[in-house]
Formats: C-alpha cells, sequence, structure tokens
C-alpha cells in the first residue's frame, strides 16, 4: 500500500491528539516511571511517520503505537543494563505477539489522570502535568499556554515527576472512598484548563486559546472514563454551556462582548442542547456539586431569548446553594450581582458593601467594577466614577481595562 | 513499600498534656503496629537548638527551632506504607488535635 507522506503525517497528527493519553497510560504501566514511559512514546510516534509510510497507515494506530513504545521500553531497558531476568514479570507476554492490531491493551488513562492530579501535588503542577501527560503537549506549549518562560516550566514538570517518583505517588486510580475527593481535584484542573483558555484575549497565542478545546476534550474523556458520575457529566455541562456563547463573545474587531449585550443568535444551540441533556442526567442523582450549579447557572443565560428574559430569581437560588457547596469570595461577589438583578440595585450594592469588609475581596476589582455599574444605574455618577477608577487601579488585563475605560467615559457623557 | 517519616505539628502554646492525648496516641500506635518503624515525642520548641554551617568551616549556634513558625514540630514517626496513599491515609490517623502531620518520603540511600 502506498501512502501519501502528507497523509501519514496527517495520521500521525491525529493519533497524537486522539490516543496520546492512552499510548502513554498503557506504557507507563510496564515501563514502572513516567519519564521511560514519555520517551518511548515519543520514539514511537516518532518511528510511526516512517513505518507508517513504507508499510501503511495501522488499521488501530493506538494498539501499533503502545506495541512500539513497549518495546521501546525493553530496549531503553537494556541499554540501562537493567537486569535481565527482572523483564519477564514487567512485561506482559502480548507484547511479542506479532500483529499489534490484533492487541487489546487495558485501557490506564484514568490511573494517568489521577497520578497528574494528585492532591500531594500542587495545582499548577496538577494543571501542567496534565497539559503534558495526558494531551501530550511539549513543555513550550504548556509554558505558552500560561504565559511562563520555558524555563520555569519545564522546572516545574521536572519538580512535579520528581515528587511523583521519591514520595510514590501511587499508579492507580483511587478506592471508591476517596474517589469523590480525588475526582474533585480532576475537575478543578480541567476547570482551570477551560478558564485559562476561555479568558486568554481574542488576539492571544493559538495555543491559549486551544486550551478550551483541550478542557472539553479531557472533560469528554473523563466522561466516557466515568459515565455514571454526575459531577463529570456536570463539569463537561459546564464547558459546553459556556462555549456555546463563545462565536458572541467577541466583536468584528475581536474586543470583548459582555453577556447583556451578546448577539445570542451567535450561540451555538447544539452545544447548548448537548449541555442540557447532560445536566438532566446529572441533576437529580445525589445533591449536586459545584460543577454543576455552575452549569445549571449556565443553563438559564442559555435558555433566555433575551437579556430582560433572565430568570435572575432562579440564577440567585442558584448562587445560594453554590454558596453552600463551595463558598468563595468569587461565588459571594457573583451572589451579590444575581441579587443586584433579582432584588434591585439598592439591595445588590448593600450585598456589596458588606463584602467589601471581607478581606479577602478587599482589593479586588472585579468587585469594584460590579459596584460601579449598580452606582451607575441607580444614578449615583460620582460614586460610580470613583469606583470605577478604583476597578481600573485593581486590574490587569488588557481587554478588561479596555471595557471599564468604556463604561467611565460613558458615564462622563451620561 | 516505602518508608516515611510523619512529623507532628501542634500549637506552640499548647504543652504536650499526658492524660487524653496519650491515650489516643496509643490507640493510634496499636492500631497501626504493623507500619510503625519508630517514633517519638519530643520536648518543648523552646528546648530546641539550631546549628547552621557559616560557610567557612565554622557553625553558628542559636537557640530556637531552625524555622520560626507558628506550629511546632512535636513528635514524629517513621512508618512503612505501599505508597503515598496509603502513608496518607495512615498519617490522618495521627492524632494531631490543634496542628497537623508533614509526610515527607525517606530517601534511600544504596
Amino acid at each position: 500500500m502506498v501512502t501519501a507522506s502528507a497523509e501519514v503525517a496527517a495520521a500521525v497528527a491525529d493519533a497524537h491528539r486522539r490516543e496520546w493519553a492512552f499510548v502513554l497510560a498503557s506504557t507507563r504501566r510496564v515501563a514502572g516511571d513516567l519519564d521511560t514511559a514519555e520517551e518511548a512514546v515519543q520514539d514511537a510516534y516518532a518511528s510511526a511517520l516512517s513505518v507508517w509510510d513504507e508499510r501503511g497507515i495501522p488499521h488501530n494506530p493506538a494498539a501499533w503505537l503502545t506495541t512500539a513504545a513497549r518495546r521501546r521500553v525493553l530496549d531503553l531497558r537494556r541499554r540501562a543494563e537493567v537486569a535481565r531476568r527482572a523483564m519477564p514479570e514487567l512485561l506482559p507476554a502480548e507484547v511479542e505477539e506479532s500483529d499489534p492490531d490484533a492487541q487489546a491493551f487495558p485501557d490506564d488513562r484514568l490511573r494517568l489522570v489521577f497520578t497528574c492530579c494528585h492532591p500531594a501535588l500542587s495545582e499548577e503542577a496538577q494543571v501542567a502535568l496534565t497539559l503534558k501527560l495526558v494531551c501530550g503537549l511539549s513543555v513550550p506549549e504548556v509554558a505558552r499556554a500560561f504565559l511562563v518562560a520555558e524555563p520555569t516550566m519545564a522546572a516545574r514538570i521536572t519538580r512535579a515527576k520528581k515528587k511523583i517518583a521519591a514520595a510514590h505517588i501511587p499508579y492507580h486510580v483511587p478506592e471508591p472512598g476517596e474517589l469523590p475527593g480525588r475526582l474533585d481535584s480532576v475537575l478543578a484542573v480541567i476547570h482551570l484548563v477551560y478558564t485559562t483558555g476561555h479568558t486568554a484575549p481574542s488576539g492571544a497565542d493559538l495555543i491559549r486559546r486551544s486550551l478550551s478545546e483541550r478542557a472539553i476534550e479531557l472533560a469528554v474523556m473523563l466522561r466516557s472514563l466515568l459515565p455514571d458520575d454526575p459531577d463529570v457529566a456536570g463539569l463537561l455541562a459546564l464547558l459546553l454551556l459556556t462555549d456555546a456563547r463563545r462565536p458572541a463573545r467577541t466583536d468584528a474587531d475581536g474586543a470583548a462582548v459582555m453577556l447583556e449585550d451578546q448577539d445570542r443568535s451567535r450561540w451555538d444551540t447544539a452545544a447548548i442542547r448537548t449541555g442540557l441533556t447532560l445536566l438532566e442526567t446529572s441533576l437529580g442523582r445525589r445533591a449536586p456539586g459545584r460543577f454543576t450549579l455552575m452549569a445549571t447557572i449556565a443553563a438559564v443565560h442559555d435558555q433566555a431569548a433575551t437579556w430582560s428574559d433572565t430568570d435572575w430569581e432562579q440564577i440567585l437560588g442558584l448562587y445560594d446553594l453554590l454558596s453552600d457547596v463551595w463558598p468563595s469570595p468569587v461565588v459571594s461577589l457573583n451572589r451579590a450581582i444575581a441579587i443586584g438583578f433579582a432584588k434591585g440595585s439598592e439591595a445588590g450594592l448593600a450585598e456589596l458593601d458588606r463584602l467589601a469588609t471581607e478581606p479577602q475581596l478587599a482589593g479586588y476589582g472585579y468587585l469594584a467594577a460590579a459596584r460601579a455599574h449598580l452606582l451607575a444605574r441607580l444614578g449615583r455618577i460620582g460614586e460610580a466614577r470613583t469606583a470605577y477608577q478604583e476597578a481600573l487601579r485593581l486590574t490587569a488585563n488588557d481587554a478588561e481595562r479596555a471595557h471599564l475605560q468604556t463604561q467611565l467615559t460613558s458615564l462622563r457623557h451620561s | 513499600m516505602a518508608n516515611y517519616l510523619i512529623l507532628i505539628y501542634r500549637g506552640d502554646q499548647t504543652q504536650p498534656a499526658a492524660g487524653e492525648v496519650s491515650v489516643s496516641y496509643r490507640e493510634f500506635m496499636q492500631r497501626r503496629a504493623g507500619a510503625l518503624r519508630g517514633g517519638a515525642a519530643l520536648e518543648s520548641a523552646e528546648t530546641a537548638t539550631s546549628v547552621r554551617s557559616d560557610g567557612r568551616g565554622g557553625f553558628t549556634v542559636t537557640d530556637g527551632p531552625f524555622a520560626e513558625t507558628k506550629e511546632v514540630l512535636g513528635g514524629y514517626y517513621v512508618i512503612e506504607a505501599a505508597d503515598l496513599d496509603e502513608a496518607l491515609a495512615i498519617a490522618k490517623e495521627v492524632p494531631a488535635p490543634d496542628g497537623g502531620v508533614e509526610v515527607r518520603p525517606i530517601r534511600v540511600l544504596n
């Protein structure tokens, strides 16, 4: 079979995107450590380029790559002069079989995910490892995605891998009793990957923006591995229901468009439908977790035909539940904003002023911006101006600063 | 299997009480006898002396623990566990009423 090089390159790239986690996870089982496994898998992908060109693209690229990577682990071991007699235990017999397409490998992706998101690692290390090992991103790519210098990111990943090895962070799926807490770290990492991509300014690096897609892929993968978990369904619903608004989040010039001003006909109705269906399977199974509640809030926005149709009473009720499940300054702030819409600007302002005394929220730009917005609505222009100026002082993001500046200017002209 | 050091930290105001606390430690040690490889309670942090190399072949000896923190090291256990998850499960059982514990893998030197 003659294969065009471009076709092979595309097939390898596709297998990299789809199968990297599967191949690495399965190779890690025989390699014994992540570094050896990673090196072997990289070599397997490199050899696929030439071998597939010569012999054709295999029917089951994941099995081919896994077999190649597992063989490579053997080579690396031999080269490292590891005692030959230790081999048979470490290596399942099936690897020596001749037809890689016929082989079935156990799906170890969950083990890989739980190792990368182990709570003994810092959250930033969890995120970096997940992108590197589960998504197969290179160190420069991960560094660019988080706007960190390459050597810094390389050091962060090396340190995390060292801890996995030295502290014996296990390569297994947590026991059922531990699972909910451990799963929460995984969901938090995927959510953070999504929000990092989602909040990247429109002119930002493609890698930053594609983080949102990576996060959705991770959530889809996790859902296929844990189909019965309501929180996993809730997270995927949240990402889809939020991402559905992406086409309307920027205008023709690439500037940010607030929810209030978005052209709702540009929202992705298919993503909204899928998100709502997922949400139905997630709700009512047990008390909803934070991601399910956040997804429900997103769903209320997505289902409102216009901004003025938004059911703020329902959103406020959901924020009340969310405050119980996941008390955090940001949730308190969003709840206060919901009060402003549901109960009137005065009530919202009173709640914001109450929050301003909390040390965690003092110096938080969004709080000043929310106050400014409510003050402007109440016609208290002088105070609104002061609040916008305070928000500008506390905000570093360029797109957000531009938005605040516009609000402040329109205030002067009103 | 790997060995871990569990460092037990407590609030610096609390004196190591005799009665109830020691009962809870005894219970822990009986329950986890299979994993325990050693351990001890320490005298208060005020009795600590720190020795630092001055980098010129000499030493600086100072009164007090190495790092001044709100919590002080009160004792330790050495345990053997299959992996970090098992070590953390054991660590959660160590009585540390007003502090917490730190789990450190013990390095294997050949």
